[in-house]
């Protein structure tokens, strides 16, 4: 599967373009010119046509968890290079520059957080981290963030966004997907509820493992989901896709998200489930 | 042999042509002729031997793919016995492209969950090219989960170029059905055997790839990506001219997967590969599953979860920056 092509379009043609520094900014999808405080204060969602511009992994600690506080766990993680991977770059000097670009040492934080006083383990991918791409890191950070909710007897919360597997961590990015699950079956047999948040996007690798495996899942709007790519699909079946093929409502229509909820109610959607699916 | 041959296996071909047609012509008269025929033939267990254990990736992918190359079917025809084909994931349809059932292996009741490419044109497009849509999983995992209340082992037979990326399978949940076979497939309570006969793409083939050991034949591959999905999205290839490169790159072969530890065995293969010896390259493979199933039978339910579990738990490469 060529996971990895619609995760490469994206960070080439829309992700510096979702970080506006200006004071106003345009939104990609109505061409609105909005102020970018107006933006913040909105949780970065267009007044206009209600597009939700990419988050980074701290606006969402901001908020969903109390006091926008997350105590983060296993930050110091860092890949190793199993491969001795090289394209146009070698793969260490690859993870060095995302590191750069964005304060993270990868592509998803965990840690321990509460929402509205309620303990949680929470995970929360970063899209700008090599297109949240899943490697032997992030698919440790997610089995430790499963361990702890096992062992503290805390709901887990995962917020996933990711093109897929890390191409250059080879075999070993897929098996990602095969540790995190294993974990989970763990989990599915007690009653400590996981629930999967999908943002822009959530596809391949990590669209057909965790996050696909949420006691409840919940889908921002018009996030793009799926698995396969759409100019794989498009190159495969020789014929244009169907409008609106693989968002949020394309999943909801066919059953596979619980709900979609705006970014403004998540905290709130958030917080109610994890009250119904817990005995205090 | 007939029909269809890589460029590499042309000289041994030629000299395997040479040698018939001199057996052909002496009938075992010249003594002359008989010592020529030794040496050719001497000279062709070298020739096999030198470019079989020096093939680049590249070429081990283009053999994993060898149109003569035995396929899930071929393996159950010789190596099972009283084999019965089973059916549909009972919610949507029954997926071609994957061939199950129940069947003995030298008296051992089995549960076999084969991925199915076909033979011919019309075989391939019946089976989808092997590309499972999301009634594929279920079904496997309709069949495994029958297997484990019943106490029977499972063999998984990998050999897929992906799950298929089309219009009906996203609708019917691709991803989902994928990551529901993981975790399930976690918690089956009877041993489960993996072997990658062909081609293991991504999570085409994972989907239906967790198991208690995973073989992978000589000449198969097993990746993240194919070497050209890869070459496409990395190197930009339009020409096909970085296959290589990303094969190499990627470290797709067994070889290389035993080295990152992420399978059990390398099971070898006849001379010049299963396409060459398919009744060959079953008798090894056969004598490898039986090995493992009568391994695994005396151990409990719980603990070979709990080292399936551990197994996969403890894959990944990372350190700690902070010490
Ligand atoms: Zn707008």
């Amino acid at each position: 599967m060529e996971w990895f092509k619609k995760a490469r379009v994206e960070i080439d043609s829309t992700n510096k373009k979702e970080i506006p520094d200006g004071l106003w900014t345009k939104c990609p999808h109505c061409g609105e010119i909005i102020y970018v405080k107006e933006l913040e204060k909105e949780h970065w969602v267009c007044k206009n046509c209600s597009y939700h511009f990419r988050l980074k992994s701290d606006d969402y600690i901001k908020m969903i968890l109390d006091d926008g506080r997350l105590e983060e766990h296993d930050a110091d993680l860092v890949s190793g290079d199993p491969l001795k991977f090289k394209d146009s770059k070698r793969y260490p000097a690859r993870i060095r520059q995302a590191q750069e670009k964005t304060g993270l040492t990868e592509a998803v934080r965990v840690g321990i957080g509460k929402i509205d006083g309620r303990t949680v383990s929470f995970a929360v991918m970063d899209f700008r981290f090599i297109g949240g791409s899943m490697g032997s890191v992030v698919g440790e950070k997610i089995a430790r963030a499963i361990e702890r909710s096992l062992e503290g007897k805390m709901p887990l919360v995962i917020i996933s966004t990711s093109g897929g597997a890390r191409m250059q961590e080879g075999i070993l990015s897929l098996l990602q997907m095969a540790k995190t699950s294993a974990l989970l079956s763990l989990l599915q047999k007690t009653n400590i509820p996981y629930i999967s948040v999908l943002t822009n996007p959530t596809t391949a690798g990590v669209m057909a493992s965790y996050a696909s495996l949420g006691d409840i899942i919940i889908a921002e709007p018009k996030a793009l989901l799926g698995f396969a790519g759409q100019r794989v699909i498009q190159q495969t079946i020789k014929q244009e896709l169907p409008e609106g093929f693989q968002t949020s409502e394309f999943f909801l229509e066919h059953g596979f998200v619980d709900l979609i909820s705006p970014r403004k109610d998540l905290k709130k959607n958030l917080s109610l489930l994890l009250g119904y699916l817990s005995n205090d | 042999m007939n029909g269809f041959f890589l460029d590499f296996e042309k000289p041994i071909l030629e000299l395997e042509k040479k040698i018939k047609e001199m057996k052909e012509f002496s009938t075992g008269e010249s003594v002359e002729l008989s010592k020529e025929i030794a040496q050719l033939e001497k000279r062709l267990t070298e020739l096999q031997r030198e470019t079989y254990s020096k093939l680049t990736r590249w070429q081990r992918v283009r053999l994993a793919r060898h149109p003569q190359r035995p396929l899930s079917s071929d393996y159950i025809k010789l190596m099972v016995s009283d084999f019965v084909e089973l059916h549909g994931d009972r919610y949507f349809a029954d997926d071609k492209a994957v061939l199950a059932g129940f069947g003995y292996l030298e008296g051992r009741k089995l549960l076999i969950v084969g991925q199915q490419k076909g033979h011919d044109t019309k075989e391939r497009q019946y089976r989808n090219f092997g590309m499972c849509h999301p009634e594929g999983y279920r079904k496997a995992l309709r069949l495994m989960k029958l297997a484990g209340r019943f106490g029977i082992p499972i063999l998984v037979l990998i050999d897929t170029p992906g799950a298929y990326p089309g219009i009906g399978a996203e609708e019917r949940g691709q991803a989902e059905a994928i990551a529901r076979n993981l975790r399930e497939m976690t918690q089956l309570p009877v041993p489960i055997i993996i072997a990658i006969i062909g081609e293991g793409a991504s999570g085409g083939a994972l989907g239906i790839g967790i198991g208690d050991v995973i073989l992978m034949l000589e000449n198969t591959w097993y990746s993240v990506i194919s070497p050209e999905g890869c070459a496409a999205i990395l190197w930009k290839d339009e020409a096909g001219d970085k296959y290589e490169t990303a094969a190499e790159a990627l470290k797709v072969t067994a070889a290389d997967l035993l080295e990152l530890r992420v399978i059990d065995r390398v099971v070898p293969e006849p001379p010049g590969g299963a396409h060459r010896n398919q009744r060959g390259a079953a008798e090894i493979l056969k004598k490898e599953i039986l090995h493992f199933v009568d391994e695994l039978a005396n151990v409990r339910p719980q603990d070979l979860i709990a080292r399936r579990i551990k197994k996969f738990r403890n894959m990944g490469v990372f350190h700690s920056e902070s010490n």
